[in-house]
């Protein structure tokens, strides 16, 4: 199973990691806001992670780290 | 196993660039094609006038920030100075396909042993959204809200295409950084663009499209889409000059 860590205070919602995760892990926190004012990425789904680092590879500001 | 970090010659300031910008990843893939050369010591960025105006704060490596348009002759004057530096330019599309381009033709014209990143977004960001040199025929922007209308402001304009029609540069690629797989290969061109400069083989351009979702009035996801369906048909991405594969 793969490690997932977020800087969830540098994520701006944009969501690109979202769409790139083939196994649906990623989602939004709608209940959370961080200081910069954007809903923050959370693994939903961790257990499905694969490691694949798609996500990091499509967020523009290096906020997740990946570990397997 | 850490199958993916924040590379060494990105610093932890958050990027100042909104929401779904892919400026950010391609800051991330020049940081990591210096910590993979190994050369983040000897590593001197230029900043240009634009989005990326502030990029010094974001690359550990020494930088300096040119006057609009001026990144190539600034980078000229500091790799000649000292040639064991390597040296790249981090350029929007206003700035070098607009007000720099004498400077950018004229140092691919030299073959100067330079790195040029450039980000061709179709718009001015910084600025708020106006018409760029690079802004597609019929894109509405601020200053061409019908659509940019090709009788009225011209045609726009093909830096790779344009460029390869000169004998001086060594390398020239277009690619985009809209999916995992073409963000794959712009690492790659990237990297092929800095080890030329390691070598002293000259002047490499990469011209990576990338989105500006706030200017262009889209979701970040959506703005992805749109290089797919209305970027790369204009803008066809592959190599239009690569002199040592030539040989």
């Amino acid at each position: 199973m793969a490690k997932l860590t977020f800087k969830t205070e540098k994520c701006k919602g944009c969501g690109l990691c979202v769409d790139a995760c083939p196994k649906g892990v990623l989602a939004l926190a709608e209940d959370k806001i961080n200081q910069k004012g954007h809903h923050p990425i959370e693994a939903v789904n961790e257990a499905a992670c694969i490691g694949c680092a798609f996500c990091a590879t499509m967020c523009p500001d290096c906020i997740i780290k990946v570990e397997r | 196993m850490v199958v993916f970090d924040k590379p060494h010659a990105l610093t932890d300031a958050p990027l100042h660039y909104c929401p779904g910008c892919t400026h950010g990843i391609v800051h991330r893939l020049v940081a990591e094609v210096i910590d993979e050369l190994g050369i983040e010591g000897r590593t001197i960025g230029i900043a240009p006038v634009g989005c990326s105006v502030m990029s010094y704060d974001y690359f550990n490596c020494d930088m300096i920030e040119a006057a609009h348009g001026r990144a190539p002759a600034v980078a000229t004057g500091v790799k000649r100075s000292d040639p064991e530096n390597i040296v790249f330019t981090y350029q929007g599309d206003g700035d070098l396909a607009s007000i720099g381009m004498a400077e950018t033709v004229h140092s691919a014209a030299r073959n100067e042993n330079i790195t040029i990143i450039f980000i061709n977004n179709a718009i001015y960001g910084m600025t708020g959204g106006q018409m760029a040199p690079t802004s597609l025929p019929g894109q509405v922007t601020q200053t061409s809200p019908y659509g940019r209308d090709t009788a009225h402001c011209g045609f726009p304009i093909k830096v790779c295409e344009l460029l390869s029609s000169l004998d001086g540069p060594e390398y020239l690629e277009r690619v985009a950084v809209n999916n995992v797989k073409n963000v794959k290969n712009a690492k790659k061109a990237i990297k092929k663009a800095f080890e030329n400069q390691v070598n002293g083989k000259g002047f490499s351009l990469v011209e990576v499209l990338s989105t500006c979702p706030t200017n262009w009035g889209m979701t970040p996801k959506r703005a992805l889409e749109w290089i797919d369906e209305k970027m790369i048909p204009y803008y066809p991405l592959g190599v239009y000059k690569d002199r040592s594969a030539e040989k």
